[in-house]
């Protein structure tokens, strides 16, 4: 027997990719029996299109379930959709799609965060509670700040990526945004966990019930995340609200993150070196838009892909292709890996001495539709995002408050699985300023 | 810095094209891009890290593979089972 | 040799190892034979999203591998991925290992052109993964296409790469047989798969520049790649030119290699880690790892245990199944059997294109048994086997020595049985017979025959000489 959600919710900010009009589900008594729940449009599913945000993938409808697809299922959920983002990942506004910018839900002549736009959009403007994004530098953090919502980037290995498109395989993970701190909380239950099908999961469940007591927390303020070209406006917004949890009983330190001078150049570095890599499987042989078989290969796959990746998405693959080629190597990637390791390094050591780390989650409030043109301008808004994602630890960002009437994240650093921490804390404010 | 015909280069490694049109442009972005990575030089020499899991390892058993149905029904062209794919000849 | 003119080989063999399931994903690898498209899964048919899981019997056959070939494991290995196009590669990368392999710095002895031992060091091996494979279609009216099938896609390979310290293309292949019968003898290989066995070969002249030849699929290939290359440059440098460092293609069909890639469409592999797979750390797991018996032990074995000659010994131990096939006969008669399987079978098998495990093992037993007794002559035996093989070759039941000796009657002749055979030549051939009475000895060679054809082999030449003489002897008196 199977039951079926209706979803007949108005798109006004063009959120989805696809949707299901009626989502069914498992009536089986599962935590999230009946509720409808958004998945992003780069996490595979049976039998619904696939697109990654990417003309290169219209078309595509998996064979097989993402497993953390596959636990929603069997947690009871309603898949109602698939939604829109930056083509597979690539941006930081969700303008980068095929399929048309999404628009932020507070403010629809500003972008609503991305790359997981379609995901804090879907849930800011009310057409579902729950959805899954995935962060490879920010992606599901940036958008639920600029949105509104509340997002967590689980500690690397701690979600399967097996079905997760891949971007980035060693920065991202998939994580689930929420409404409320206790809606994330919800959906990270059922979808962490060891699989045997992802080699870098850790046999880490999450059962975990949110707890707001954060007496005697010790709360490390790096000075680099409200240092230059962070908007003073956003700063002294995340100011008060650690103030918020001072007067909870947290203790706050100062400290330092030298590593953060390297650590965008170092992320995208990885990140696109990755994805040179990832993407080149896109030929149009085995799936999408078939490829042109007139010529030989080479002029034929040229020019499917140079006709049907996007420019933002091509660039990528030509920065890693660079970063990876003969002479480069070391100047480039591998001097990245250097950096990274010492960016995780620094955390290990601030986190040591810290229960948490706090700041922004993004250096100012949701940008204007089309006002980063310049791709190295939009690069620089991820710098308080990325170094989570190289140091593979947990960040959650929970809203905290609104600086021109747009919403503003804090971000929670924890330590390597301190997933339950970050969520504490985040649960600690929101339960305090609700 | 990388000139119009090293980033043909690169693209050509990408097997991606690029028009002459949009090289210009593309090759000034690039480079701005690659003025900004140079911020790594100021890395200091260290080790890269190691990850701290190994031997994660799959016994030898067979598990069932997609009918010839399901494999090729993605694919753009097939014959006789096959897929279709530009020459190599 | 002129030693301006010394040739310097070193190999990379790439060799498919007999796993259960490929090795990424858990789809069998037993795929010879079957439809196109259907040993595949998302993971080997590199669907997005989808992520590799290693075999881990596939680690421990490179184990296996590393200690026969007396190779130092590393406390950390790990795999990378080399990045290219190529429509048979359906991720666009082959996940391989790149500069952490599983094992370095081994060796294995050979025989070498003067039969004397030869150390040939191993650099490496590394486990990968093997692509696709293309069929190519060419239409009359079109432009040709190809048609790509997965199946072999992520079968485990192990790469084994040598130190250029091979000397000629005969040296060559005896690295590769003896290469072979050791990765049989580890049960880790079957050699007789259809593409099992790929090498690219490095050769160069003393004192030029490297040719690297690639796509040799088989044993024999290798030694005609190495002498067409061997003479190709050694032309050359006779008319002053120069060898231009590069890559060609060996033309299976034509015997030649041919120049493959201009310069600007050298590959850059872009090597880097591969993020979807942990490290191995299996150094330890080389003590648990147990060796059979390989093929220099076990020559040495039959030398000393059934006494046989370093050849048979060598003949009989290169290939595993012949060695098995030997060891459940040697008990009949060690030396019969020896000079049985290694001097005679094997080219009859050759001859009609038969593997040693198509026949059993206990006919040839009966048959050397039968020739052990007396009970037919050697020649007798031969037809015997052929009889019995071309059986076999049609499919039919492998009938019993002992029932072909009967049935074509070639039991040997004895005593009294072949007394009016004589007679009847005697009386056939008065001429032959006053030659011989009048002193001419050759004759008695002549008769002998005739007696010899009459009894189709199954007489003994020694015994029937004998008769011969004191019958014709007889007649004189």
């Amino acid at each position: 027997m199977e039951g079926g959600y209706i979803f007949d919710e108005k798109d006004r900010h063009n959120a989805f990719i696809s949707t299901l009009d009626l989502a069914l589900f498992e009536p089986n008594g599962g935590p999230l029996e009946g509720i409808p729940v958004a998945v992003k449009d780069n996490i595979t599913t049976v039998g619904i299109p696939t697109t990654c945000g990417s003309r290169i993938l219209e078309g595509y409808v998996p064979p097989y379930d993402a497993h953390v697809v596959a636990l929603l299922r069997k947690a009871g959920a309603a898949i109602v959709g698939k939604t829109n983002m930056d083509e597979f990942g690539m941006g930081t506004t969700t303008e980068n799609s095929a399929f048309g910018p999404v628009t932020n839900p507070v403010d629809p002549a500003r972008v609503p965060g991305g790359s997981s736009g379609g995901s804090a959009a879907a849930i800011a403007s009310g057409m579902v509670d729950l959805a899954l994004g995935s962060d490879t530098g920010g992606s599901i953090r940036c958008p639920a700040a600029f949105c509104g919502v509340v997002g967590l980037k689980p500690t690397f290995g701690r979600v399967s990526r097996y079905g997760l498109i891949a971007y980035s395989n060693s920065l991202e993970q998939i994580g689930p945004l929420g409404k409320t701190v206790t809606d994330v909380n919800t959906l990270m239950s059922v979808i962490a966990g060891p699989d045997a099908r992802d080699s870098t999961t850790y046999d880490r469940l999450y059962d975990h019930t949110p707890n707001s007591d954060v007496k005697g927390l010790r709360i490390a303020v790096p000075k680099e995340y409200f240092g230059e070209g962070v908007d003073p406006a956003v700063a002294a917004k995340v100011q008060d609200a650690i103030a918020t949890l001072e007067g909870l009983g947290a203790e706050t330190v100062e400290c330092s993150i030298p590593s953060m001078t390297y650590a965008l150049a170092a992320y995208y570095v990885t990140c696109t070196s990755e994805a040179s890599s990832n993407l080149a499987r896109f030929d149009g042989v085995r799936y999408g838009p078939k490829v042109e078989t007139v010529r030989s290969w080479h002029d034929e796959f040229r020019d499917h892909r140079g006709a049907l990746f996007g420019k933002e998405v091509q660039r990528r693959i030509l920065l890693g292709t660079f970063a990876l080629s003969a002479g480069y190597y070391g100047k480039y990637y591998a001097k990245a890996q250097v950096a990274r390791e010492n960016v995780r390094r620094d955390f290990i050591r601030v986190l040591k001495d810290a229960d948490v780390i706090a700041g922004p989650t993004m250096p100012s409030i949701a940008f204007c539709l089309g006002e980063k043109s310049d791709p190295l301008s939009m690069y620089l808004a991820d710098i308080l995002t990325v170094p989570a994602n190289l140091a593979g630890v947990p960040a959650i960002s929970v809203p905290c408050g609104t600086v021109d009437r747009m919403p503003v994240g804090l971000q929670i650093i924890g330590p390597h699985f301190a997933d339950e921490r970050v969520v504490d804390v985040a649960f600690a404010f929101e339960q305090e300023v609700a | 810095m990388v000139n119009e015909s090293d980033v043909e280069g690169i693209a050509k490694l990408a097997d991606i094209s690029i028009s002459k049109e949009e090289l210009g442009a593309f090759t000034s972005r690039f480079n701005d891009i690659l003025e900004y990575f140079d911020i790594l030089d100021q890395v200091p020499p260290g080790e890269e890290g190691v990850p701290d899991l190994g031997n994660v390892l799959r016994e030898d058993v067979v598990t069932p593979s997609l009918s010839q149905e399901e494999a090729t029904a993605n694919a753009g062209g097939t014959e006789d089972g096959f897929i279709r794919a530009p020459r190599v000849m | 040799m002129d030693t301006d003119q010394q040739v310097i080989i070193g190999l990379e063999i790439h060799c498919q190892l007999n796993t259960k399931t490929k090795l990424f994903c858990g789809c069998s690898a037993e795929f010879q034979g079957a439809p196109p498209n259907t040993h595949c899964c998302p993971i080997c048919l590199g669907l997005p999203g989808a992520m590799p899981r290693l075999n881990k019997q596939a680690v421990i056959y490179a184990l296996k591998v590393a200690k026969a070939l007396n190779l130092e494991v590393p406390e950390y290995s790990e795999f990378s991925r080399k990045n290219y196009f190529y429509p048979d590669l359906p991720k666009a990368y082959q996940i391989s290992q790149y500069d952490k392999p599983i094992a370095e710095k081994g060796y294995l002895e050979i025989e070498n052109d003067e039969g004397h031992t030869k150390v040939v060091r191993i650099t490496r091996i590394h486990l990968e993964e093997d692509p696709g494979r293309l069929v190519h279609k060419t239409g009359r009216d079109r432009a040709g296409y190809s048609l790509v099938d997965y199946n072999r896609s992520s079968i485990p390979l192990i790469e084994i790469v040598t130190e250029p310290d091979l000397r000629s293309p005969k040296e060559a292949r005896r690295f590769l047989n003896k290469l072979r019968s050791t990765l049989e003898y580890l049960e880790v290989f079957d050699g007789e798969r259809e593409g099992a066995i790929r090498v690219d070969a490095n050769i160069s002249i003393k004192g030029h520049n490297r040719v690297e030849c690639k796509n040799i699929s088989s044993y024999k290939g290798v030694e005609k790649a190495l002498n067409f290359e061997i003479t190709r440059q050694r032309n050359l440098i006779r008319r002053g030119q120069y060898i231009t460092r590069e890559t060609r293609h060996f033309m299976e069909g034509r015997g030649i290699t041919t120049s493959s890639r201009s310069k600007e469409e050298e590959n850059d592999y872009r090597y880097f880690p591969e993020p979807d797979l942990r490290p191995l750390r299996v150094r330890s797991w080389l003590d648990g790892v147990e060796l059979p018996e390989l093929p220099d032990a076990r020559r040495d074995r039959f030398m000393r245990d059934y006494g046989i000659s370093v050849n048979h010994a060598r003949t009989l131990t290169g290939d595993l199944k012949v060695a098995d096939f030997y060891e459940q006969i040697a008990g009949v008669d060690p030396n019969l059997a020896a000079t049985w399987v290694a001097d005679i079978l094997l080219g009859e098998l050759n001859y009609r294109s038969m593997k040693i495990d198509e026949i059993p093992a206990i006919n040839i037993g009966d048959l050397i048994a039968l020739i052990r007794d007396d009970a037919i002559t050697d020649k007798s035996g031969v037809e015997v086997l052929r009889t019995m093989l071309d059986h076999c070759l049609n499919k039919e039941d492998c009938p019993m020595p002992a029932d072909i000796v009967a049935e074509a009657g070639l039991g040997k002749v004895k005593g009294g049985e072949f007394d009016a055979v004589i007679a009847s030549v005697v009386e056939a051939n008065p001429q032959a017979v006053s030659d011989y009475l009048a002193g001419k000895k050759g004759a008695l060679n002549f008769l002998v025959g005739q007696v010899m054809k009459e009894t189709r082999g199954r007489a003994d030449p020694k015994v029937l000489n004998a008769q011969m003489s004191t019958y014709l002897d007889a007649l004189e008196e």
